[in-house]
């Protein structure tokens, strides 16, 4: 079983590249999509996933994100056949592939308990990914993925040696050295503290270049920027997640040793930069893409701030990957509909998106008001969880801090989003030939309702696999 | 810990210095093909028993490091009529100083690490900070892609040195996939180094400006 959950999307990759059509490849894409929604639900529901020695284990933490990237990529999966079929001009036999073999790899990811072949699959998600973002072969788009790929290994290098301090921890304590997870956490309060500590820091400004932790954010604008609509939902989710989930391990075992204190400041310090840098840029800010970039740096950081405030907080960040991936999703598809209607993406020259696109544009509106949490959208009650557990904690001066900068970004976006969506589109806008047409909307439709029915309600099979994933966070031993 | 290793790692972090001096692509290249050899010998020597896999995984390192990766970005450069690197944002002899501070800073900061008693006196540590160091520095201070991605190499033999330190708890299968994706790494960026070539007909990083707030 948890061969087949990357095996699968490898293979449909393979096969991507020998079917000749330009027309049918993209078909492959949804389809492999659903082959792997299905697997994963076989392993949700299923026994016990584990494979190669403890390698490979599907633990509750993994369980979750599994879940969600599963979906997340079957539902941006069904807009690559429409997407594509708009750049009829241009070969997409590597682009397929690269989606495909981006899902295998994020799987993989998930799966790994050993933390050597972890780094081994989150690098391979950015090796990836950098032809999907230069899918639109201009200079622009080179620039964007020389930016990714370039810092993206140099933080994924820094990744490494602190995975090697981290090994090395246990070799100075006379222990037996090991990079399986079970082992480490087992063997943390008796680690090396001084190259654990380094080890945490390496690890945090490696995975955190991945996930867009500031100040290792840079790539983002540029990437989300120049990258294709599905591309950015997919990084935005997908890959974010599959770092996120790298540092988690990497705090589950600090958590076990006497440095927990000190794992939890450095994620509350930098959660709040990350957030306090994307309100900067977010201010003014004219391209509407890069400004979801600039959302997806404050989000990152309210993730690692709820999860450096433990408890309540920890749920809600958990909750708040879930729902901030789904409004992500909205956001970025419907982005890039827009994009493709006014060929532009500058708000001097892209306004009244809801009269030209009447469903699109809506969503985005609809979209820019959930994740910036407003209430009834699933952000707002993952964000309102990890206030509510930093006022638990007695951490009164950070909740301050965290409201206002939520305030800031609210405003800030607000205006880029109401200019993108009020007035009237210029004629040059009406005259373009993309129309919204079903295959492009379901998606969005599918990602907006399932991030405003978790605002509404959280159904009870998610709850506890939340509670579980947070008891196998903070609780100790496995 | 075999008697060969430290003279080995001086010439590692010779190498080094050779890397910051140098002006021309070729001697570039030639000095980072050089390192990955030395590195493959120094897996060999760093076991001791020369066990198949011990001798597979030098083998597929001086291949991979030594061979092919150069090969690689020789091919990257072959079209481009750049041949040097001439507008360093500094310049050849401030860098070799800040080589040299780096290296003696590792040196020292070595002594103060708590370092398991079998590796104690061994270079492995310093060396393998100073070429981290010395990758950082080609990163941030050179201008050319094909630098650039000399100086990344760098900056992963240092990484690579380290792990000399602990080659029993890194699973051959797990070696074998890090250089696997060192590999992809280069070929990629050896791609966009050569579309970058023909968009903007230089390999300069400068050209690379328009995307900034």
């Amino acid at each position: 079983m948890a061969w087949l959950l990357f095996l699968v999307p490898l293979l449909f990759a393979a096969v991507t590249l020998v079917v000749p059509s330009n027309r049918w490849r993209p078909w492959l894409v949804p389809i492999g999509g659903l082959t792997h929604l299905g697997l994963t639900a076989v392993a949700l529901i299923g026994e016990p996933v584990s494979a190669l020695g403890g390698w490979l284990v599907l633990d509750p933490l993994s369980t979750l994100v599994l879940g969600f990237v599963s979906l997340m990529f079957w539902i941006c999966s069904l807009y690559a056949p429409a997407y594509l079929a708009l750049r009829p001009d241009r070969s997409n036999r590597v682009f397929c592939a690269c989606l495909m073999g981006m899902l295998g790899m994020m799987s993989l990811v998930i799966l790994s308990h050993h933390l050597g072949l972890m780094w081994v699959a989150i690098e391979a998600t950015t090796l990836t990914s950098a032809p999907l973002l230069f899918f639109n072969h201009n200079s622009r788009s080179l620039e964007a993925t020389w930016k990714y790929l370039l810092i993206g290994s140099v933080g994924i290098a820094l990744a490494l040696l602190g995975t090697f301090f981290l090994a090395y921890s246990s070799i100075r304590e006379g222990l037996e050295p090991t990079l399986l997870l079970d082992d480490l956490v087992h063997l943390a309060p008796r680690l090396s503290a001084p190259w654990l500590h380094a080890a945490f820091v390496l690890l945090l400004v490696g995975y955190g270049t991945k996930m867009g932790l500031a100040p290792m954010h840079t790539w983002k604008p540029d990437a989300y920027g120049e990258a294709p609509g599905l591309v950015g939902a997919l990084l935005a989710t997908g890959v974010t997640s599959c770092a996120f989930l790298a540092i988690l391990r990497f705090f589950q075992i600090c958590h076990n040793a006497p440095e927990a204190a000190f794992a939890r400041e450095i994620l509350i310090f930098m959660g709040l930069l990350s957030m306090a840098v994307a309100a900067v840029f977010v201010i003014r800010q004219r391209d509407f893409k890069r400004m979801l970039a600039y959302s997806s740096v404050e989000h990152m950081g309210i993730l690692v701030l709820g999860i450096g405030i433990g408890g309540l907080a920890t749920f809600g960040a958990l909750l708040h990957m879930i729902t901030n991936g789904l409004t992500k999703g909205v956001l970025f598809l419907s982005a890039g509909n827009i994009h493709r209607a006014y060929e532009r993406k500058n708000t001097d020259e892209v306004s009244g998106a809801i009269r030209r696109l009447p469903i699109s544009g809506p969503l985005f509106l609809a979209g820019f008001l959930m994740v910036t949490g407003s209430p009834p959208g699933g952000p707002f009650i993952s964000e309102f969880t990890i206030l509510i557990g930093t006022i638990h904690a007695g951490k009164y001066w950070i909740a301050g801090l965290f409201l206002s900068l939520l305030a800031i970004v609210f405003i800030g976006m607000g205006a880029t989003v109401l200019r993108v969506v009020q007035g009237t589109p210029s004629a040059k806008a009406l005259a373009t030939p993309y129309r919204d047409r079903p295959q492009l909307v379901i998606p969005i439709i599918l990602f907006f309702v399932l991030a405003l029915s978790l605002g509404v309600m959280i159904p009870s099979p998610l709850e506890t696999q939340l509670h579980q994933a947070v008891a196998y966070l903070e609780g100790g031993h496995p | 810990m075999n008697k060969f290793i430290d003279p080995i790692l001086v010439l590692v972090l010779l190498l080094n210095f050779v890397v910051l001096g140098a002006s021309r692509m070729r001697t570039l290249i030639q000095a980072v093909a050089l390192q990955g050899i030395l590195l493959g010998i120094l897996i060999a020597l760093a076991h001791g028993s020369l066990m198949v896999w011990v001798a597979l995984m030098a083998l597929v390192t001086i291949l991979l490091k030594g061979v092919v990766i150069p090969r690689m970005l020789f091919d990257a450069i072959r079209d481009v009529v750049i041949r040097r690197e001439v507008e360093p944002l500094v310049g050849f002899i401030a860098s070799l100083f800040l080589g040299a501070v780096g290296t003696g800073l590792a040196l020292l900061f070595s002594q103060t690490l708590p370092i398991a008693r079998s590796d104690m006196g061994s270079l492995i540590v310093p060396a393998a900070l100073s070429t981290v160091l010395t990758g950082f520095l080609m990163l941030t201070t050179r201008t050319k892609a094909i630098t650039q991605v000399v100086g990344y190499l760098i900056l992963e033999n240092g990484v690579f040195i380290f792990g000399m330190l602990l080659m029993e708890a890194i699973p051959f299968l797990v070696e074998l996939g890090v250089l696997l994706d060192l590999f992809v790494a280069i070929f990629v960026m050896g791609i966009i180094i050569h579309k970058i070539s023909r968009e903007f007909s230089s390999v300069s990083t400068r050209m690379l400006s328009e995307l900034k707030e």
